[in-house]
């Protein structure tokens, strides 16, 4: 009895069934799980690490970052440059800031290291350049952004 | 004279660029007609000297490149890197932080596992349990992008503790996976386990004894579906995993069948143990006092902790500086991957890709 049992199961293929039944139900539409990509953005994390940023402060128009150097020291790569100078009170202001993202690895360890807040990885993750110095970033593009990319045709 | 084609072997490359390989693992495979002899792994295709890179950089520095070994359980390396470096510095990381270490490093071993289980099932010749693992470790990766910001190389850890508090949602996006879970690794057991074909692939091929895996420092679950109920988290328990009730799931044959069954039984014993700890998250700090500047006496320390792979261990040799003077990494790929010869002697060559496929191996962490 058992062995006709087994012998039906095989000739029936009803592993095979039971598989492509599985497979049959994920055609339902509340089971497909297309993201269509360009058009609708994805969801990201309000802590993710992409692009980094230099926050200014929103009323005064000036940078938050005191030049304190604390983020390049924290780097494991050692990819951020601080420029500063000294005013009059002997305080530190800053000049220039640049971030080499392309030795990025989004670590997070400057974020973590900045007393002021001033660095950040923001949510943009959309990093492409056509050139190996786009992805160096000056203190302007950390401050306001990636410059949109200008096609000529 | 003797010439090549006097004699009846056949000398074939499997790889590094072999799909079934899971990287750049070449195996060169001696033949004889359609029967392996021997092979034999080139390793090192990979390689990008971290234990070297640790010497140059601070114990805190380090912490993202550990993630970058295996980049499928980024967690679970973190984990040891980090309980390595704070037994050095003789601290325990508080309550609160230890609880959530435990649920994220059990939801990367699942997420590990569902990687390896699809993409075991394409090799064998089976798509469509891709998708669904891909699926479902999605749900996992969302909980690790929320938490930590990043979705594999992760970086949740820090020496000490942890950087980041849990985000409003966290317990129930936790228990909601773990509710919906179970049902999914049914879904895969009926799809696969009953398989006829899946059956007749792996059903006593690549057999591997105790002693075998005991000789050549064969750990993880590939030592359990031999038989052996060694499980790091049971035998040596670390961030309070004597506190959750689990089972060790072990295999009889210890052929790649019985691997793939524990691997199964594996994230089902995950899921356990998530549910347990979601349930007794403490208040309190998340990190230990006098992290500011990570500075170790001198002195050494290893640390194995149970890696979905096996028992990874990291030694550290602390000279009282603030950089590592040495650190040793033992990753569980690089010792599993000894094991090929011994389960691929007599096999077919289309079984090799099965028998690779049951190690589980990452060529980022065997090569280092």
């Amino acid at each position: 009895m058992k062995t006709v049992i087994e012998f039906l199961k095989k000739a029936l293929l009803l592993d095979l069934l039971e598989g492509l039944w599985i497979t049959f139900r994920h055609q339902h539409p509340k089971n497909i799980y297309t993201e269509q990509y360009p058009i609708t953005r994805p969801a990201i994390a309000e802590r993710y690490r992409g692009a980094p940023r230099l926050n200014i402060h929103p009323v005064t128009n000036e940078t938050l970052c005191i030049a304190c150097d604390l983020c390049k020291i924290a780097c494991p790569e050692n990819l951020i440059v601080v420029g500063f100078v000294r005013d009059e009170k002997k305080r530190k202001q800053l000049t220039t800031f640049t971030y080499d993202l392309s030795r990025c690895m989004f670590c997070g360890l400057c974020e973590d290291a900045c007393p002021v807040d001033a660095l950040e990885l923001t949510q943009d993750f959309e990093l492409a350049s056509y050139t190996r110095g786009g992805q160096i970033w000056d203190r302007q593009m950390l401050e306001e952004g990636p410059r949109p990319t200008e096609y000529r045709q | 004279m003797s010439t090549a084609f006097d004699s009846s072997e056949l000398v074939l490359n499997m790889g590094p660029q072999h799909p079934s390989t899971h990287g750049v693992l070449r195996v060169i495979l001696k033949l004889d007609g359609e029967r392996v002899t021997g092979t034999e792994c080139v390793i090192g295709y990979m390689h990008r000297g971290v234990e070297k890179i640790a010497e140059n950089r601070t114990y805190a520095m380090f912490a993202p490149y550990v993630d970058r070994m295996d980049y499928v359980s980024a967690v679970s390396n973190g984990l040891g890197y980090c309980l390595a470096v704070e037994k050095l510095m003789g601290i325990t990381a508080p309550e609160r932080s230890q609880v959530v270490r435990v649920v994220l490093t059990e939801l990367n071993r699942i997420a590990s596992h569902l990687l390896w289980l699809g993409t075991h099932a394409l090799d064998i010749g089976a798509i469509t349990p891709l998708f669904y693992t891909m699926r479902e470790r999605e749900e996992i990766l969302k909980i690790f992008e929320n938490y930590c910001g990043a979705r594999l190389t992760t970086h949740a850890f820090r020496i000490g503790g942890l950087q980041y508090q849990l985000y409003a949602g966290f317990e129930d996006e936790v228990r909601a996976f773990c509710a919906m879970f179970p049902a999914k690794i049914d879904e895969y057991d009926r799809l696969l386990t009953g398989n006829r074909i899946w059956r007749d692939r792996l059903e006593g091929v690549g057999f591997l004894t105790i002693e075998d895996c005991k000789s050549l420092g064969v750990t993880g679950p590939m030592l359990r579906a031999s038989g052996l109920a060694w499980d790091v988290r049971r035998a040596l328990p670390y961030s309070g995993y004597e506190n959750y009730e689990f089972d060790i799931p072990t295999g009889t044959r210890g052929d790649t069948l019985d691997r793939y069954l524990v691997r199964i039984e594996e994230m089902r014993q995950s899921v356990r143990i998530i549910e347990q700890a979601v349930a007794r998250i403490p208040e309190g700090a998340i990190v230990a006092r006098g992290m500011k500047v990570i500075k170790p006496p001198v002195g050494e320390a290893y640390v194995p902790i149970e890696a979905p792979k096996g028992e990874l261990g990291y030694f550290i040799v602390s000279d009282g500086t603030i950089h590592p003077y040495r650190v040793r990494v033992r990753p569980p790929s690089f010792l599993n991957l000894q094991a090929l010869d011994r389960m691929a002697k007599g096999a077919l060559v289309a079984d090799v890709v099965a028998i690779i496929g049951s190690i589980d191996c990452v060529m980022g962490e065997v090569d280092r």
